[in-house]
Formats: C-alpha cells, sequence, structure tokens
C-alpha cells in the first residue's frame, strides 16, 4: 500500500505498454487524467466520464476497463495497455488496426482507440465470432459517425484471417 | 456552368483514408491534446438549476478563498468586458456569455471559477453562493406562444418573437379545387447527434498584441466570427481563431460554443495567462444545443386519383431560451424546397418562432430537414391511406417528372439534377421490395404487427449564405442589401522539390476530406495522394477564411472540393506552361503523369515534376515571360446560383439538391412495444460521388443517428423546466446492436452547377430514416399520431391503450402538489425513547444539524424556522446544499409539518412532510410521509436513483435519531418484539 506524501498525493506504479512507470496522484484523480495528464497519453479519450460511451476503454491485466471509472492508485502493480500497445515498435499496424482503416471502420476516430481495445481482448478470447457476438461485444462502446457497419465488418474479418493464418 | 462529369484515376474511386494511421494508433491531437503554455489555467462553470429565475445576488467570496483558485466571473464582469452577442432578429433579447441578471434555462452559464485545475476549479464552485427568485416557465411551445404565457425575454412583449407569412402560386384556388384537404400535425421532439467529443477552448490573451489567440474545436460557420469579435469589441483579426486538424465529431453541435469562446476569452485576459475549458458529457447535454423540436400543421389539397396540388405548412419552431447565431437556421435553411420531391406548385408556408425556458435550439445534422420531412412524408403517407391508395403509388403520381430538371420549385429551389423515377425503379428492384412485401403479407397472416413505410427527401447542399435573409420582408431586405454565395478556399503548394501539401477551409469532424481533396488534387498533378501532404488546421490569422469557411450544409463536396480542384488547376497551367517553356511545345500539349511532365505528342520530351516546382522557386529568371515566380495557388470558389432571396419571397436555398429514397420493414412486439427494423434500404443519388466508401461511411452514420431518433433519442424535460437527459443512461444512442446494417444503393446524376458533379450525402439519412420508420409504424399500427422517439413503452401505450392507473392503497394524501416526477415516500420507524424526548431533538437546532445526515451547520433564522448547511449525493452527483426549513402545524409532542426547500450549484427542490409521534411500550412510533421535487443536476442525472436515495436518507436520519436520543444501535422500524422485552427483563439484553 502506497504512502500519501505531504502534498496529499501518492505514487503509483504500474506496467503502462511494457513498461514500468511512477508517478503520483490524489486518491480521487482518475485514472483518465492520470494517463492524460501526468503520462501524457493522448489516445485516451473521454466521452462521458460515467462509463457509458467506452472512449476511455483501455485493458488493465489483459482485461478492458473503463479509465473513467477507475482511480489512479487502483492501476497500482498492475498492467495497463492503451492503443500503443497494439503496434509493433516500428508503427507498423496491427492486423485490427489495418482492417479498421480498409472497411473505414472510423470517421472521426475518437471513439476508435477505446472500441480497438475491446476488440483485442474480445478477438484473444472468441477466436471464431458470430456477427451478433461482435455486435455485442461492441454494444459497450459509443460511436456516432460510422453505424459500426465497418468495425463489424473488420472484425470479423480479422478473425477469419487468423484462423486461416 | 456546362455539364461535365470528372473521372480521375483516384476521383470516384473507394480509397483507404490518409487520416486514418494517427487515429488508429492514437497519435492524432484533437484540440483538449493540444500543447498548453505553461500556467494555464482550467475553468469550470457554475450552471443554473432553474429553468426560469431571477438572480438576486452572486456571493463569490468564500469560492475565491478555496485552494487553487485564481479567479471568478460573474454577469458583472462579462458586462464590463463585452458586448451582448448580435443576433439575427431586431429584437430586445441581449445575451451573453454568462447570465447577467437572470437565468432563462437549466445549466444556463452564470459563474466560471478559473483554477489551478479542473479538480480545484469545480471545487470551488460549490462555494459560491446565488440566490435565486424562481419565476413562472414557458415550457411548452404552444403554451408558450399563447397571450399571457409567462415571457423569456419581458422586453419582446412576446415569446412568439418572429412570424412570417409566404405564399407560392395560387394555394387558396388550389385548396378549393380539391377533392379533398388531409391534415396532419406533427411535434418532433428535441435531440442531438451528440458528438463524443465536447466542446474544447484554449484562449490566450496577447496583451502586447492586443490578441485574443484562441484553440478550439469550434466547426464553423465563421459568420459568427464578427460575432465574436464584435461582443469582444475587437477587429476580426485581433480574435484568432485556430482549429486542429481533427475533431471528435461535429454534426453541427460544435457551431454552439461561441460563447464560451468568448467567456474564456474574458477569462484569459482577467487573469492575464491561458485558460482552457473542456466541457464534460452532463454540461454537453445539458446546455450545449440541441435541434429545435417543431410542431407544424401540414395540409395537403388532394385530387381523388392522388394528385397532390397544394400544401399549406404552418410551423412553430422552439429556440430555447436564446437565439443564438445563426439561428432560426433550420427554420429557413430547407425554405426553398419545402415541396420536398414532388411537383407540388402552390403552398403556403408561415413561419413563427417561440422562445421557451429550454436549451437554445442550434445547429445540428439535418438542420431543420428531419423536422420538415417528417411533416411532408408522414402527411403523405396519412394522404395515401385516407384515399385508399398504395403509399408507393401516391409517391409515384407526384413526384417531379423526369427530364425537368434544373427544377423551380415553388419556393425558389433550383434542383439541379435528377430522375427520381429512376431511382424508385432501381431502389424497388435491387432492395427487392416485392419481397419484403411478401414478408409483410406472411407476419400479417401469423397475426404479427409488421408494416413498411417509405419516404422521399430531396437532400439540399451547400446553403446559401443568403438564405437566413427569408426571415426578412422584403423592404428590410432592400434595405440591408442582398446576401447569397458561399466562398470557399483551398490552397496548393508545391516546394522546391516538388512537394505537395495543401490546405482547405473545410474544417473535417471525421468524415475524410483530407483523403477526397489529395485524391482531387493527385489527379491533376499526375501524382499519388499519398504523396500529397493535407494539412485541414485552420488558423484565422493565417489562412484565407471567409463566413461561409466551416463544415456545415454538406458544403464540402459542392464548395471546398471545387476549390481544391481551381487551385490544382492553376498550379497545373502554370506548371504545364514552364514546362511547355523549356520542351518548346504549346502548353495544351503537356500532360502530367507518374510525377512527370510531359509532351503528349512525343512522351520522349518529358521533365520531371520536381525540376518544374524547383524553377519556380530557384530560377525565377528562367521562367516563362509575366510569369509570377513561386508555387503557390489559392482557389476560390462560389457557385453563382446562389442568388439572395427575390421579392417574391424565393429562395434556392442550396447549391445542390441529391435524392433519397428509402424504405424498410418493421416489425413491432405486441408484448413491449419494440419497434423492430427487418430490413432497410436506402437509395441515393448525389451526383458524383468523390469517394464511394467515404460516402457510404455518410450514409451509414447519418442512418444510425436516423435510427436513434426515431426509436431512443430525446432530450426530455421536467414540467418545472428541469432537464432530465443528463448521462448517456437517459439519452439513449443506439449500438451496435440496435442499428442494422442498411442496404445502401446508388446512381449518379451528376450537378451541372458543380465542377466535380458532386452534391452532398452527408444528411439526407438523418432526414428520411426518422419519418421513414414511423411511416412504417404507421402502416403496421394504422395509427396516425405518432411522436418520435417510438420507445417501447410508448409504442406499447398506443398499440396496448394506457397501463392502468395504480390501484389506490392506504396511502395518505401527498402533501403537496407534485409533478410526475415528484419523489414521494411514506414510512414508520420506533426509537427507543418517550416522544417528548424525540420532539425535543426536532426542535433544538443544534440536536437537529446532528441528525440530518450531511448537515454540516444548522442556525434557527426564526419561529420555528432554521437554515441549513449539508452535503449531499445522489448517485454520481456530491454536492453542498443551502437548506431551509420551517415546521409548522406544531403540536407537541405529537405531529408537525416540516416544509422546505434545498439549493445548491447541483439543483433545487422543495417539498414537504408530515411527522406524527406516537408514544408505544418502549419508546415513540414515528410516523412519516413526504412528497418533494428536484431540480437541476441531481434531476438530469440522478433521476432513476432519487427513490432510493430518499428511502435511504429517511432510514439514515432515523437511525441517528435514535442514536441521539437514546444512544446507538436503540432504532429499529418495529417496536421490540416480546422476545426483545422479555431479554431485556431478564438482564440480557439491554
Amino acid at each position: 500500500m502506497s504512502q500519501l506524501n505531504n502534498d496529499g498525493r501518492s505514487s503509483v506504479s504500474f506496467i503502462l505498454n511494457g513498461n514500468p512507470v511512477t508517478g503520483y496522484a490524489e486518491p480521487r484523480m482518475l485514472l483518465t487524467d492520470f494517463l492524460r495528464e501526468e503520462m501524457g497519453l493522448t489516445e485516451i479519450h473521454v466521452g462521458c466520464e460515467h462509463g457509458v460511451c467506452g472512449a476511455c476503454t483501455i485493458r488493465m491485466d489483459g482485461l478492458p476497463a473503463r479509465a473513467c471509472l477507475t482511480f489512479a492508485i487502483q492501476a497500482e502493480g498492475h498492467r495497463i495497455d492503451t492503443v500503443q500497445s497494439l503496434a509493433q515498435p516500428s508503427g507498423v499496424l496491427s492486423d485490427l488496426q489495418l482492417a479498421f482503416r480498409k472497411h473505414h471502420a472510423l470517421q472521426c476516430g475518437y471513439c476508435t482507440p477505446g472500441i480497438l481495445m475491446s476488440s483485442s481482448a474480445f478477438l484473444e478470447i472468441n477466436h471464431d465470432p458470430s456477427e451478433e457476438e461482435v455486435r455485442d461485444m461492441l454494444s459497450g462502446h459509443l460511436c456516432r459517425c460510422t453505424g459500426y457497419v465497418g468495425m463489424v465488418r473488420a472484425i470479423l474479418e480479422v478473425a477469419r484471417n487468423r484462423i486461416s493464418a | 456552368m456546362k455539364h461535365e462529369v470528372h473521372v480521375g484515376k483516384h476521383v470516384g474511386r473507394p480509397m483507404e483514408r490518409v487520416e486514418d494511421a494517427q487515429l488508429l494508433a492514437g497519435q492524432a491531437l484533437f484540440c483538449g491534446d493540444m500543447p498548453e503554455r505553461d500556467g494555464t489555467l482550467q475553468a469550470a462553470i457554475l450552471r443554473s438549476p432553474h429553468a426560469h429565475a431571477e438572480i438576486l445576488s452572486i456571493d463569490t467570496s468564500e469560492a475565491l478563498l478555496q485552494p487553487g483558485v485564481e479567479a471568478i466571473l460573474t454577469g458583472k464582469e462579462i458586462k464590463e468586458d463585452s458586448d451582448p452577442f448580435l443576433i439575427v432578429l431586431r429584437q430586445p433579447m441581449d445575451q451573453w456569455s454568462l447570465a447577467t441578471d437572470r437565468v432563462r434555462f437549466v445549466g444556463e452559464a452564470v459563474a466560471v471559477v478559473v483554477a489551478k485545475d479542473r479538480y480545484l476549479a469545480e471545487d470551488a464552485l460549490d462555494y459560491i453562493k446565488v440566490v435565486y427568485k424562481p419565476l413562472p416557465i414557458a415550457l411548452h411551445p404552444l403554451e408558450a406562444a399563447k397571450d399571457g404565457a409567462p415571457l423569456v425575454h419581458p422586453a419582446v412583449g412576446s415569446n412568439v418573437v418572429s412570424t412570417r407569412h409566404f405564399s407560392y402560386g395560387e394555394p387558396d384556388k388550389a385548396f378549393a379545387e380539391a377533392d379533398r384537404v388531409v391534415e396532419l400535425t406533427i411535434d418532433y421532439p428535441r435531440n442531438s447527434q451528440t458528438p463524443l467529443e465536447g466542446y474544447v477552448v484554449l484562449a490566450d490573451y496577447r496583451r502586447e498584441e492586443q490578441v485574443y489567440d484562441v484553440q478550439s474545436n469550434f466547426q464553423g460557420p465563421f459568420t459568427v466570427h464578427p460575432v465574436m469579435s464584435k461582443a469582444l469589441r475587437v477587429k476580426g483579426p485581433q480574435l484568432r481563431m485556430r482549429s486542429p486538424a481533427f475533431s471528435g465529431g461535429g454534426f453541427g453541435v460544435k457551431q454552439a460554443m461561441f460563447p464560451y469562446v468568448v467567456l474564456m476569452c474574458i477569462a484569459s485576459r482577467r487573469v492575464g495567462r491561458p485558460v482552457k475549458w473542456v466541457e464534460d458529457r452532463l454540461e454537453h447535454l445539458t446546455a450545449a444545443i440541441a435541434a429545435p423540436n417543431r410542431i407544424i400543421r401540414g395540409q395537403a389539397a388532394v385530387m381523388n386519383d392522388g394528385k397532390v396540388i397544394g400544401f399549406r405548412f404552418e410551423q412553430l419552431d422552439d429556440y430555447g431560451a436564446y437565439l443564438r447565431p445563426p439561428m432560426p437556421g433550420p427554420l429557413y435553411r430547407q425554405h426553398g424546397i419545402m415541396t420536398g420531391g414532388y411537383d407540388v406548385k402552390h403552398m403556403t408556408i408561415t413561419n413563427r418562432l417561440v422562445m421557451t425556458n429550454k436549451t437554445p435550439s442550434g445547429m445540428v445534422r439535418g438542420f431543420g430537414g428531419p423536422q420538415i420531412y417528417y411533416a411532408i412524408e408522414r402527411l403523405m403517407q396519412t394522404v395515401a391511406v385516407e384515399l385508399g391508395m398504395d403509399h408507393l403509388d401516391l409517391i409515384r403520381k407526384n413526384l417531379i417528372p423526369a427530364g425537368s430538371f434544373p427544377y423551380r420549385a415553388a419556393a425558389g429551389a433550383l434542383i439541379d439534377s435528377g430522375d427520381y423515377q429512376m431511382a424508385l425503379e432501381i431502389a424497388t428492384r435491387d432492395g427487392k421490395l416485392d419481397e419484403l412485401k411478401g414478408r409483410r403479407e406472411k407476419a400479417r397472416a401469423e397475426g404479427r404487427l409488421y408494416g413498411i413505410g417509405y419516404a422521399v427527401v430531396v437532400e439540399p447542399a451547400q446553403s446559401n449564405m443568403g438564405y437566413l435573409s427569408t426571415i426578412n420582408t422584403v423592404e428590410e431586405r432592400h434595405k440591408a442589401g442582398p446576401k447569397g454565395g458561399n466562398v470557399a478556399y483551398c490552397t496548393v503548394n508545391v516546394d522546391a522539390l516538388g512537394g505537395v501539401s495543401l490546405t482547405a477551409d473545410s474544417l473535417p469532424q471525421g468524415q475524410g476530406h483530407a483523403t477526397v481533396l489529395s485524391q482531387i488534387v493527385a489527379d491533376e498533378l499526375g501524382i499519388e495522394p499519398h504523396d500529397i501532404v493535407c494539412n485541414m488546421e485552420r488558423d484565422t490569422q493565417r489562412d484565407p477564411w471567409s463566413i461561409a469557411t466551416g463544415n456545415y450544409s454538406s458544403r464540402f463536396s459542392s464548395a471546398t472540393a471545387p476549390a481544391a480542384r481551381l487551385a490544382a488547376r492553376k498550379i497545373r497551367a502554370k506548371m504545364a506552361k514552364i514546362a511547355a517553356h523549356f520542351l518548346k511545345v504549346s502548353p495544351d500539349k503537356i500532360d502530367f503523369s507518374e510525377g512527370k511532365i510531359f509532351a503528349i505528342e512525343d512522351p520522349q520530351k518529358t521533365l520531371r515534376f520536381s525540376r518544374v516546382a524547383g524553377t519556380a522557386h530557384w530560377s525565377p529568371g528562367e521562367l516563362p515571360p509575366d510569369m509570377e515566380p513561386g508555387m503557390c495557388e489559392i482557389g476560390v470558389w462560389s457557385a453563382p446560383e446562389l442568388e439572395p432571396p427575390n421579392d417574391a419571397d424565393q429562395i434556392n436555398t442550396s447549391l445542390t439538391y441529391g435524392f433519397v429514397f428509402d424504405y424498410c420493414g418493421v416489425e413491432i412486439d405486441r408484448d413491449t412495444g419494440e419497434v423492430n427494423i427487418d430490413r432497410y434500404v436506402t437509395m441515393h443519388d448525389s451526383g458524383k460521388l468523390l469517394n464511394p466508401l467515404l460516402a457510404d461511411g455518410q450514409v451509414y452514420g447519418g442512418f444510425a443517428w436516423g435510427v436513434g431518433a426515431a426509436l431512443r433519442e430525446e432530450f426530455v424535460y421536467g414540467e418545472d423546466g428541469s432537464f432530465l437527459s443528463g448521462t448517456f443512461a437517459d439519452y439513449l444512442c443506439p449500438t451496435a446492436c440496435e442499428v442494422p446494417e442498411p442496404l445502401i444503393l446508388h446512381m449518379e446524376s451528376p450537378s451541372p452547377f458543380t465542377p466535380l458533379g458532386a452534391k452532398g450525402i452527408a444528411e439526407g439519412n438523418v432526414m428520411s430514416t426518422p419519418v421513414c420508420i414511423a411511416n412504417a409504424v404507421a402502416d403496421a399500427t394504422g395509427i396516425r399520431d405518432l411522436r418520435l422517439p417510438l420507445t417501447p413503452a410508448k409504442v406499447a401505450a398506443l398499440i396496448q391503450g394506457q397501463e392502468p392507473a395504480r390501484p389506490k392503497g392506504n396511502q395518505a394524501t401527498p402533501p403537496m402538489e407534485l409533478s410526475d416526477r415528484g419523489i414521494r415516500g411514506q414510512g414508520t420507524a420506533f426509537v427507543a425513547a418517550a416522544p417528548e424526548l424525540v420532539w425535543q431533538t426536532l426542535v433544538d437546532p443544534d440536536q437537529l444539524a446532528r441528525v440530518i445526515p450531511g448537515c454540516h451547520k444548522m442556525e434557527l433564522v426564526g419561529p420555528g424556522s432554521y437554515r441549513a448547511e449539508m452535503s449531499l449525493g445522489v448517485g454520481i452527483v456530491r454536492g453542498r446544499f443551502e437548506a431551509r426549513v420551517s415546521l409548522t402545524d406544531l403540536n407537541p409532542p405529537k405531529s408537525a409539518v416540516i416544509s422546505g426547500s434545498l439549493e445548491g450549484p447541483l439543483g433545487s427542490s422543495s417539498g414537504s412532510g408530515n411527522v406524527r409521534l406516537v408514544a408505544v411500550e418502549g419508546g415513540t412510533r414515528i410516523s412519516y410521509d413526504y412528497g418533494f421535487d428536484i431540480s437541476g443536476k441531481v434531476a438530469a442525472v440522478g433521476g432513476r436513483m432519487l427513490d432510493g436515495a430518499a428511502r435511504v436518507l429517511m432510514s439514515q436520519f432515523f437511525q441517528r435519531l435514535g442514536s441521539l436520543t437514546e444512544g446507538p444501535g436503540k432504532i429499529s422500524a418495529a417496536p421490540p418484539s416480546w422476545w426483545q422485552r422479555l431479554l431485556k427483563l431478564l438482564g440480557i439484553a439491554r
């Protein structure tokens, strides 16, 4: 259990996209604000701050989680992954990201990092999903631009390609 | 303009988006991600909990003492530093960026705290003390429009601030000659497409330059730039508006942020540092904007054969509390095309504009179209029902005939091109309408509720900047001078090594403009789209802009895209001339391909693209005589067809008019009332498609919002004007499970008025889909009056009849008149103390303070009258309140009536309750009932949780009362049982 400093902040250490990081956060600080303000991760998008829209979704120990419903200090000792974890270190995009591009699965792109996090976790568990299952997974996210069509196509295509690979 | 279809190597082809790599990697910078100067402060806004109230006083002294707070601004400072915003009408309805003497809607900005960080700024909001005197409200447009209604702007003398009558052709004659007149009134709800990224403003007042440097995700149109600069009392160039290349969705909504731009400018000037404000979701839903709700009484003059010969439309459009420019745009934006897709020559329109105590209306995708097409297409479906005709046959009978384009519609629209009959033929054939009819037949035979709906929409694009002057009379227009056109800019630059970059004025909100611009320029210059760098940022101090600059009215394809081609063609002409000079051929014998410039008749004569570009930079002396050096060209485009309104009040409101024909099959669950879309077909003729994948993306997105508007989305207000849709758990956006994939079909009738033949495509489905679904529900149920959204509860009530009233129990009469949302409750509790002791506790302020949950302080302010400070929370909303409580009808120690009110930044509440004390063995039985109304933020986000929260508070109250009067643990809902009394007697229990 980390100690509070005299400025009311406590140290928080976790593995962020594969690298150990340490920062300082007030107990009330949200993980969204911590990742954006303290860690400089602008891919954390804040859409509603009440857990409905899913734009801020990250993976915590592999499972999708809402960063806006998580306090920064809850990340202590965990593994946190953002959309940066998907592409190769050289910058080559993952099959999922490329499929999103191919199928125009994004327009403004604000919801996209969160959706990629849920989708990547989903495809690890469900290797051969039906369209209904993909839509059910996507229903944890709001996209106001695309009508979800491109995303469904992209995710199903990635699943098929991974099976045949 | 001569008609020309342009198909290039890249234009017209599906292509991946050049924007996507950054977005997919999470590296695109949105406005909230832009670098901030050191010392940037963060703002939080205090908002009105009342729909209508006088502001009696604002005390910021305690808030200013809170940690990290640098400044607090109220209406007083705003009036000192700015002028009221200009509005479209000459009416005394001044508005500033903060409320001054009164608030007119729940969520109106009242004060702004500027602090070291957002957390501290929000903390300080709780310490601002505002005393309001609530006023009667005008809520429903029809009520608000009546004489004697409470006035939103008393100086105007009426809530109806504009009325205009229009007459086209010979409507009286048409209605006299008609075989019958069919009438339908519709009431379109308030909604918005709610972009996922809210408003962001970062304002930095540069004192020495006297420049307000603003970064924001404002989407235009820049008609409001002069509105902002005039409010700030500066010349245009002193208000520098910068927009990043990426924005998290716009849908028109990000036009209405301009009051916040001014507010943060003033805040920055006051504190001498940059100030940033990021809107949160509650603020957005409550106070950003809504498409106007509108009541339209429509009449059709109909012949027995189904021919419609006249229309009458009486529109009452609700703009909420303030008329923010360019409002009342939605009431006039579609004016020229009010006959829809039909060949109807005679029409009257009456437009009335009403103010109410709701969030101001503004720009939302569709911009008045969803409202109007809901009226026209519901009316046409009703005509078909009344005539006993097939709806589709009626549509066919009345469509504008093929071969009559360009067609001048009754109210002035010059419809550029189309073949509506052909579109219907393709859609019914390729969408398999016959099969859908078979599904309906089968479903009905099985006793299921199934219906088919149709909708026809003429989709306007690129607004005529003069359309809004139609609201003024002919005489007023003559005095003010003509307004029309829509000026677009694109700049193409070729550097010394042949690198091509461009900027444009379209402020993309996710549509992929950079992709299309690179396709257009690549075709002209014989290079690849990925070779072109598109910088979609905009900076009013650096880039060319006009009032028309921005992202709205689907103007990109017909405004910015042609400007890009003009700019690229200028570059091409210049480079061709240079190459011709070197190659000793005529410039018209030069072509561009694969990064080379060559003589058409002798391809051996070739120059590298980079070599030709370099000449203009390195050796201007080598250029052909009379040629300007450099290689940068601006394309400027405004279509001549966008003329000002004429003296007959006809206005060509848009440059291009696409065509949309939709049909769908829906099945309604008889038990739940849920409307399920079985199949949806949407046929589009948007002229030449510049990138079919992007075009489909616009259709899918517009359709998804159309489904939301049809079935789920509405901004709901309580009878007291409180806002009840403050979260995404209350304002229901459709998810992937609720949006089926529609079948999209295309045909291309190129526009003769745009150089690329393209029209807009982004707004058609937000106009067609809501009414198409409603028409299907009407077909399934035979019900005529359908108000969106068609939620399961609403549809169930329509098909099953209203639920019977709750059976009367032994509940006491509610202590006060409550609205439907009022919280009521009752209960009993037992306290192990004599009634006299309990009574003493209840009337002693110090004791009572310890009993009331969350109470910090309580003081006696008069006989039986208390003032208290307390912290309360419901769900995610917690905050400080001031309570005023009085005890009346005192009958010690037996009964009392407690009444009072709560007031705080999060909302207000008033109510009363009865308390009765009865001595029973071992103590006192307390029975109570209560009822209260609630408004403000608590109502907006906590509505679903209020009953539970009230019960918890009550039980805490009696628990504490029990502890205080008798010591801990002595409270239960019932007197002690005989078993407990026995244990007590035996000394086993206390």
